[in-house]
């Protein structure tokens, strides 16, 4: 338990402090390699949660396609930097205090309501397994997985048509 | 395993940083980053109560939440590469007219 509890912590704050370092970041690079920390740090704890196979979905699909994409779109606009206009001087104090007010909020309903949250079953022997996931998925939510195809299917082709350039063709 | 409040607490604070972001930034690049963070922040919750239940049910779901986020991100790219070749800029505040 101690040595759980240990671990959740360092990579509690290793999360925490990516997000941050990419809220703050100047730079557009800089926040997308903390978002890339950040998302390994997801994968971890998804392998803690015996959740293998999504942990090692985390770092392919969002840790590598998804942040490829971004990193390839940052640098094919020249967009490192961010904008020019500054905000006015009120908005950082109030966004940032407003998220505080969030965060209290949530933790306090949390700490309050905590009897609320289920107690954590052992799970059994092949819980979480890439076996266990594919046999679900191929059974019970066979249509919206099919339907998954589709949605990517219109999502490429919307990515095409929307950047294609006007000018040619 | 840890209570499960300890991991919703996290995938809470993860949550208001990433709000936070989509407020703050002025970069719509890492504006629509946040967004992800806030998703991945939502896949926390529901793994770990997907573990604390013992049912599948919950990483299923995250699976297709990953699916739609790849979805969403070819999109918005896309979007915000064109924004780009109309406006000749990606900063938020520079686009308040309907016109395009």
């Amino acid at each position: 338990m101690t040595t759980d509890l240990i671990l959740f912590l360092i990579l509690a704050a290793a999360a925490i402090a990516t997000a941050l370092g990419m809220l703050f970041s100047r730079n557009a690079v800089y926040a997308a390699l903390f978002l890339i920390m950040n998302f390994g740090t997801g994968a971890v704890f998804y392998l803690l949660l015996n959740a293998p196979f999504i942990a090692l979905t985390q770092v392919t699909v969002y840790g590598g396609a998804i942040m490829v994409l971004f990193l390839f779109v940052i640098m094919l606009l020249g967009a490192e930097q961010t904008g020019r206009t500054p905000a006015a001087w009120w908005v950082q104090p109030l966004i940032l205090s407003l998220g505080a007010v969030l965060v209290i909020e949530t933790l306090y309903i949390i700490i309050t309501q905590r009897g609320l949250l289920p107690v954590p079953v052992s799970p059994s022997a092949t819980f979480g397994t890439p076996d266990s996931v594919g046999e679900i998925l191929f059974n019970t939510y066979l249509l919206p997985f099919e339907v998954t195809s589709i949605l990517l299917l219109v999502a490429m082709i919307g990515a095409i048509v929307l950047s294609k350039s006007k000018h040619k063709v | 395993m840890l209570p499960v409040a300890y991991y919703i607490g996290l995938s809470a604070i993860l949550f208001a940083i990433g709000a936070m972001g989509v407020l703050i930034r002025r970069n719509s690049i890492v504006i629509f980053m946040s967004v992800e963070l806030m998703l991945n922040a939502a896949n926390l919750a529901f793994v770990a109560f997907a573990r604390a239940y013992g049912s599948m049910e919950g990483q299923i779901f995250v699976f297709f939440i990953m699916t739609v986020a790849a979805a969403e991100v070819a999109v918005g790219l896309a979007l915000i590469v064109a924004i780009f070749r109309t406006k000749q800029s990606i900063d938020v505040d520079q686009m308040n007219s309907l016109k395009g």
